[in-house]
């Protein structure tokens, strides 16, 4: 068969799953989040740790509960990092340093999974298992219930709460990530993931040669790592590494456990607002955007300009034969895309306008359908802005779903908005004027520039990819790069919960003649053109510097 | 405002210890249960193949074979890999990665023109007939496939060195590819690991 024909039949059955999966799943999360009923294993937990379930909290103490949970998580993350020679199951795997420990740790718990460390080479099964697993888990948890908590901002009318953190918290483990998370790990293991307690295997090659494979947990952690949009690698290559992610079938189901909840959420909102077209308008902008990024980067990797990829006769560099370039490029995409961070093949090693693409897909907010929460609360700040900037151009006071949107509320989604920029641009600019960072530098020239401004992209948007030929065990990369990651998750979560708390108490004002209809396409089209412009005028120069350079030479 | 933060700080520390308990080693130890059932426990434990009985390598691990006498080579080769001290090979298997080099890369292009050099002075051919997975480095550096095209490359090779009839060697590395799974997943692949066992079998079988 043509490789673009099979391709692009791969991209057709992504869609039909997520297709088959949109309403059933959209609506079962709507449930899980406004149902009155606990679980009989959640009220026992809500006891367990003196939790009132019932009682709903104002947006500082819902954020108040988010900022606490994610402290004492970064601390144990960090704790079981430096104690590892006490733990079992560390196979004489010693303390990590501190500067990785906590770089490593504030990465897990902002759902961002960079990693400065090799990962089989460095931690045992129960820093694995009980620190970085859990994290996967829970801090997905954390960015579905800050959406959620957004959207009740938006249902409700007249009051001052948001719900319960910790019921949101615990539902979103118990209901939604944990279950799926399990099936999908033992689909993982049949076609092929590994799940071993040991620490590697010696083997004794047909030439005689002896080696030793490191051996880990691969699948459950596999199956929330791509769930949660965590993407984190239990080895140092990532899903390239074959134990986690061998063959076609199995790189098509981790890409769509990235995108499936993220993609349902719109359905979710959807559900919850009580007009299922508002959902679909802003999925729509989600999709185009994938849509384009992943033409464009599989016409960059098809057609390749570099001096060496041309001699080598394609791009294939950090590329697994049995992926290709249609198979990375999907996978490139949908994990930038979302937040995941996952990476199948070596984005450092894609041509110009293949890698310009995925930084751009990044640099977007990443809202193409974005991280598991972080999508969904990402995308409606930008419908928010979208409306407003309507507002201005008619002269009105904007509303969005028969809520005003006055001076707190744009304020508010400002903030949330252009806290990423702010990081990425003053972090790769302060980076690229130090004189150490050329000897971190695994390129040349523009590509060089790119490296850089990429780690600082995929920090302050908690996605966690890399140009990964870039040094970042330093001091100033794994401190900048770990600040990045802590403001880039927490100040936009901290406006989103204000702008919710600020909606919530306002009472609904029915839509007149002037209101601008926010589930027709045209709304789709202004919030689609919000965030290519909010991108493009704020990182266009950058852009110019590193990939466009590259791809245009 | 802080005795907030220091309340919900405190909650969060006692679900989160009950959440590691229910996430960090319930769900993984369940999985790992699962796994031990038979069809799963092979995938699990890392698709290892043996050979006489020892374990000879994992059918999912591309690691490169070295031949006792470079002029005698009887073995179908892996991708180069970046982990490897000389440009070819062989990949240390305790870690992996690959070169994270641009396209634009001068180290780069000299690597390619150096494994297309060795590659077809080691076949016999020309730099040209050399295919692009050959000389370049996978992401994992630990890649066990090669595109069909590379594996033909080899067969006169090992056919002359193992003195195994050429049609026979074809037939091997034709047991050994792999289509896209239902007709479009992935990309056509021979692996390498179960190729070279194939052939180890064929030897001294006859």
């Amino acid at each position: 068969m043509d490789d673009t024909l099979a391709g692009l039949l791969q991209v057709a059955l992504l869609l039909v799953l997520l297709a088959a999966c949109y309403a059933p799943f959209g609506d079962y999360m709507a449930r899980v989040f406004t149902s009155e009923r606990d679980w009989r294993v959640e009220s026992a937990l809500y006891r367990l740790v003196r939790v009132d379930a019932t009682s709903g909290q104002r947006w500082p103490t819902y954020a108040a509960g988010v900022l606490g949970f994610s402290f004492v998580s970064i601390v144990l993350v960090y704790l079981l990092q430096r104690l590892q020679p006490l733990l079992p199951m560390s196979f004489g795997r010693g303390a990590v340093d501190p500067a990785t420990a906590l770089n490593t740790a504030i990465s897990f718990v902002t759902n961002t999974n960079w990693q400065s460390y090799v990962p089989e080479q460095v931690l045992g099964n129960t820093v694995q298992m009980a620190g970085l697993t859990v994290q996967n888990v829970v801090s997905a948890a954390v960015g579905l219930a800050v959406a959620v908590a957004l959207v009740r901002g938006l249902v409700r009318s007249g009051t001052d709460r948001l719900g319960n953190f910790w019921v949101d918290l615990t539902r979103g483990v118990v209901r939604i990530l944990l279950p799926f998370a399990f099936v999908a790990a033992i689909l993982l293991v049949a076609a092929g993931v590994t799940m071993s307690l040991r620490s590697g295997v010696d083997l004794t090659g047909v030439d005689g040669a002896a080696h030793t494979v490191p051996m880990a947990p691969t699948a459950s952690q596999e199956a929330v790592k791509m769930l949660g949009t965590n993407g984190g690698g239990i080895y140092n290559a990532n899903s390239a590494h074959p134990f986690e992610n061998p063959d076609g079938l199995s790189n098509l189901f981790e890409i769509f456990l990235m995108l499936v909840i993220p993609v349902c959420l719109t359905r979710t909102f959807g559900t919850m607002v009580g007009n299922r077209r508002q959902g679909t308008v802003l999925l729509s902008v989600m999709g185009v955007l994938w849509a384009a990024v992943l033409a464009v980067a599989w016409f960059a990797e098809t057609h390749p300009n570099g001096p060496a990829a041309l001699a080598a006769g394609g791009a294939l560099e950090g590329k697994e034969v049995r992926f290709g370039i249609p198979s990375s490029v999907l996978f490139g995409v949908s994990t930038t895309g979302t937040s995941t961070g996952a990476v199948n093949s070596l984005h450092d090693s894609y041509t110009g306008g293949g890698g310009g693409v995925v930084l751009l897909n990044m640099l977007f907010g990443e809202v193409a359908p974005g991280g598991v929460g972080a999508g969904l609360y990402g995308i409606l700040v930008l419908a928010i802005v979208a409306v407003f900037l309507a507002g201005l151009m008619v002269g009105r006071t904007p509303e969005y779903l028969g809520k005003k949107l006055g001076r707190r509320e744009v304020t508010a989604a400002v903030v949330a908005i252009l806290t990423m920029p702010t990081l990425v641009l003053v972090g790769a600019g302060l980076a690229i004027a130090l004189p150490g960072t050329l000897d971190a530098l695994n390129n040349d020239g523009a590509h060089g520039f790119s490296e850089v401004l990429y780690a600082y992209a995929s920090a302050a948007n908690n996605n966690g990819s890399a140009f990964a030929g870039l040094t970042v065990t330093g001091d100033f990369f794994q401190t900048t790069l770990g600040l990045a990651m802590l403001f880039g998750r927490f100040v936009p979560i901290l406006a989103v919960l204000a702008l919710a708390g600020s909606l919530a108490q306002q009472r609904r004002v029915e839509a007149g003649a002037g209101t601008l209809a926010t589930d027709e396409p045209l709304f789709g089209v202004l919030v689609g053109g919000t965030i290519v412009l909010v991108a493009a005028l704020t990182f266009f120069p950058a852009l110019a510097l590193g990939p466009l350079a590259e791809a245009l030479a | 405002m802080l005795s907030t933060l220091r309340r919900q700080t405190g909650t969060g520390l006692r679900l989160l210890i009950v959440l590691t308990v229910l996430c960090g080693i319930a769900y993984p130890l369940a999985v790992w249960g699962v796994s031990r059932l038979p069809g799963l426990s092979g995938h699990a434990e890392g698709s290892l193949v043996t050979q006489g009985g020892t374990v000879a390598g994992s059918s999912l691990v591309g690691v490169d074979p070295v031949p006792a006498d470079p002029a005698a080579d009887p073995y179908f080769h892996t991708r180069p890999s970046a982990s490897a001290e000389g440009v070819l090979g062989p990949a240390d298997p305790t870690t992996s990665g690959g070169s994270n080099k641009a396209g634009d890369s001068a180290e780069l292009l000299d690597t390619v023109a150096q494994r297309r050099a060795l590659i077809a002075g080691r076949e016999g051919v020309a730099t040209e007939a050399v295919p692009t997975d050959a000389v370049t480095a996978s992401a994992s550096g630990l890649d066990p496939d090669i595109s069909p095209a590379y594996a033909a490359l080899q067969v006169d090779r090992v056919a002359r060195v193992t003195g195994l009839p050429a049609d026979r060697v074809r037939d091997l590395v034709a047991r050994a590819t792999d289509g896209r799974i239902l007709g479009f997943l992935g990309e056509p692949t021979v692996n390498v690991t179960e190729l070279n066992l194939a052939v180890a079998a064929q030897r001294s079988g006859g």
